[in-house]
């Protein structure tokens, strides 16, 4: 340890009580210190904006002219009555459901597989691969592979005797599709921290199941479910909020070559998709504003009810 | 929380299930190690599929040669997309004509990708530091609050960032680009915290002794011990800052400052709807992942062992 030898022949040369030695030693103003550039980044790109996206919902801003007036509940209003706004949730709702709950009984099925069969962390490196590459790669990707013309995803189809189907180019089969690649993409990684949790189930309980003659079906209702439940709930938390909020994919993989992401025709504009739009494409900042505060609150909403409906925070672990 | 300490010591001390548990080669074990093969190879399959359109030539395509391996063989959209072809190799492949500035994407990201990390790591270490070892008032009231950061959807924050930035005259500037990544993100700091938490204080404490102060501790003591997860914390932000899209999309389409995700979705939004250029698109998508691949490769495990880690916080 150089630090102490250094500090130890140091410390006689300085007069003990004087004001610098008690700055230094004393935590607050270390604290200060050490929070300084985290509280700027905290202050100026998470408060900050925060506070200013809530002012934002109330007024009507124009970015050219840089003015902006008060409306009070005005985009509100609007947001009630817009139909392309209740569309855009329908979408999105439609999309979580069919994402979370494949995923979720996959990524299940995967933990388990992987608690059972191998602790090999090159099989868990695989499965988590495709969460790890830019989410722009995996857009791309599937709308190559899914390409109604050319895709391999059809070829294989045709060649089984079905025929070719449009996916992303259909406003019945754009959701599902996209779903699908975020299965492709995301039930690696659940399964990843539901093995997490598979690992702290102590080994004991099963082998004492298994002396006792139970199969593993029954082992998996009767210790791993009741067990895993508050990683499960935390999980299913992070994945039905991230689930909600998709975007990098659908940005990139809808509306074909040249089109407006959200095609064909709206059946993928997505609420992120859809503030987005408002915000960036059409200069309505305040009403993309007040779209956003309202899937905050809705995300909030949802997030409490989970938690609350799976009693995330308790274990059974006793 | 408690739910932290618990998981990790448990996880230690409790031994791999090789041995401890039952292991027969059941016709359910055969059918379940079948599904998981069968999941690994859709797993990696686009992958491989991927490559070996990048490897393809467009004509071929078209002609709809089944099987794994490239048909007609060649490296020239490799050598497209690098630059390194001349302008009738790309029409004779054929380019749609929009360019892409590779190697000029490619900085662009690593330069992003690079400041973010080093920012965001040292200043979420050190406020780490402050929120599990110094004691002032309202501790864990900022510490909550920064956590409560967590629940902000980013398209919320997305406006008000935007405009300030703009209002700072800062659009299509790198500044712009890594600004709200480069202090701290929530999840950083929370997730070197637990560490921090987890860390015998023992050397500390007879550091303190000998009468080091809290920046010589946090310098000398605190970073070599935290070694590993500090360096799990770099590979992960790194690869979130690589990956990131919709906000450098908003901010940085100039293509000066343009990263490789922003640049690949523009090339595809412009690329002709009759005849698009498939094998370029795809060189180009795969090669953008090729650092996160390769960084994945060398440090696999630390990115797997740091997932797990955060899942069970």
């Amino acid at each position: 340890m150089s630090t102490t030898t250094s500090t130890r022949t140091a410390a006689p040369n300085l007069p003990p009580p004087d004001l610098w030695h008690r700055v230094r030693h004393s935590d607050t103003s270390v604290a200060m210190l050490f929070l300084l550039p985290s509280l700027l980044g905290f202050v100026l790109f998470y408060l900050w904006p925060a506070i200013r996206g809530i002012w934002l919902s109330f007024t009507e801003f124009n970015l050219l002219r840089q003015t902006s007036s008060f409306i009070g509940l005005g985009n509100y209003q609007e947001l009630v009555g817009d139909p392309l706004f209740w569309h855009s949730m329908r979408v999105t709702l439609l999309y979580v459901v069919i994402n979370i709950s494949i995923q979720t009984v996959l990524a299940l099925a995967i933990a388990v597989m992987m608690d059972r069969l191998t602790q090999s962390v090159v099989v868990r490196g695989i499965m988590v691969l495709p969460w790890l590459i830019p989410q722009v790669v995996v857009g791309l990707l599937w709308l190559w592979m899914l390409d109604p013309s050319l895709g391999i995803v059809n070829e294989f189809l045709q060649a089984i005797g079905i025929p070719s189907q449009p996916f992303l180019g259909s406003p019945d089969q754009v959701i599902p599709a996209l779903a699908g690649i975020n299965i492709w993409r995301h039930t690696g990684y659940t399964a990843l921290l539901l093995f997490a949790g598979l690992q702290t189930i102590p080994g004991d309980l099963y082998e004492a199941a298994s002396v006792d003659g139970a199969s593993e079906w029954k082992m998996f209702w009767r210790i791993t479910m009741p067990l895993l439940r508050p990683v499960l709930a935390l999980v299913l938390v992070i994945t039905v909020v991230g689930s909600f909020q998709v975007f990098d994919v659908v940005h990139v993989a809808t509306g074909g070559f040249g089109g407006t992401p959200g095609g064909p025709a709206n059946a993928s504009l997505v609420i992120y998709l859809y503030i987005f739009r408002q915000a960036f494409n059409f200069n309505n900042f305040g009403y993309a504003a007040a779209m956003a505060t309202v899937l905050f609150v809705l995300l909030v909403g949802v997030a409490f009810i989970q938690m609350k409906l799976l009693r995330a925070s308790q274990s059974d672990l006793a | 929380m408690s739910l932290a300490s618990r998981t990790r010591s448990s996880s230690r001390t409790h031994p791999p299930s090789e041995g401890s548990r039952p292991r027969r080669l059941s016709p359910g074990r055969i059918v379940a190690w079948a599904a998981l093969i069968l999941l690994i190879v859709l797993t990696l399959f686009p992958f491989v599929w991927i490559l070996r359109t990048a490897l393809s030539t467009n004509a071929a395509l078209f002609t709809g040669e089944a099987g794994l391996l490239p048909a007609e063989p060649t490296l020239v959209n490799f050598r497209r997309v690098l630059g390194l072809a001349t302008p009738e190799e790309i029409v004779a492949a054929g380019g749609s004509g929009v360019t892409f500035n590779f190697w000029l994407y490619l900085r662009n990201s690593l330069i992003v990708a690079t400041v973010v990390t080093l920012g965001q790591v040292t200043f979420s270490a050190m406020a780490a530091y402050a929120f599990s070892r110094l004691h002032f008032p309202g501790r864990d009231a900022l510490f909550y609050l920064f956590l409560s950061a967590l629940m902000i959807p980013p398209v919320f924050i997305l406006i008000p960032n935007f405009l300030f930035l703009n209002s700072l005259g800062l659009l299509d500037t790198f500044p712009a680009v890594v600004a709200p990544f480069f202090f701290m993100t929530p999840f950083t700091v929370f997730f070197l915290r637990q560490f921090f938490l987890g860390i015998n204080t023992q050397i500390e404490e007879a550091a303190k002794l000998d009468g080091a102060g809290h920046v010589q501790l946090f310098t000398r003591i605190a970073v070599p011990i935290m070694a590993a997860p500090l360096s799990t914390a770099a590979i992960l932000t790194f690869i979130q800052s690589w990956n990131e899209y919709m906000w450098p999309l908003v901010v940085g389409q100039d293509p000066s400052v343009r990263v490789l995700t922003v640049a690949l979705s523009l090339f595809r939004a412009g690329s002709p709807q009759a005849a698009p250029d498939w094998t370029g698109l795809m060189t180009a998508t795969f090669l953008a992942a090729v650092p996160i691949i390769v960084l994945f490769l060398v440090m696999g495990r630390r990115v797997v062992d740091g997932i797990q880690f955060s899942g069970v916080k």
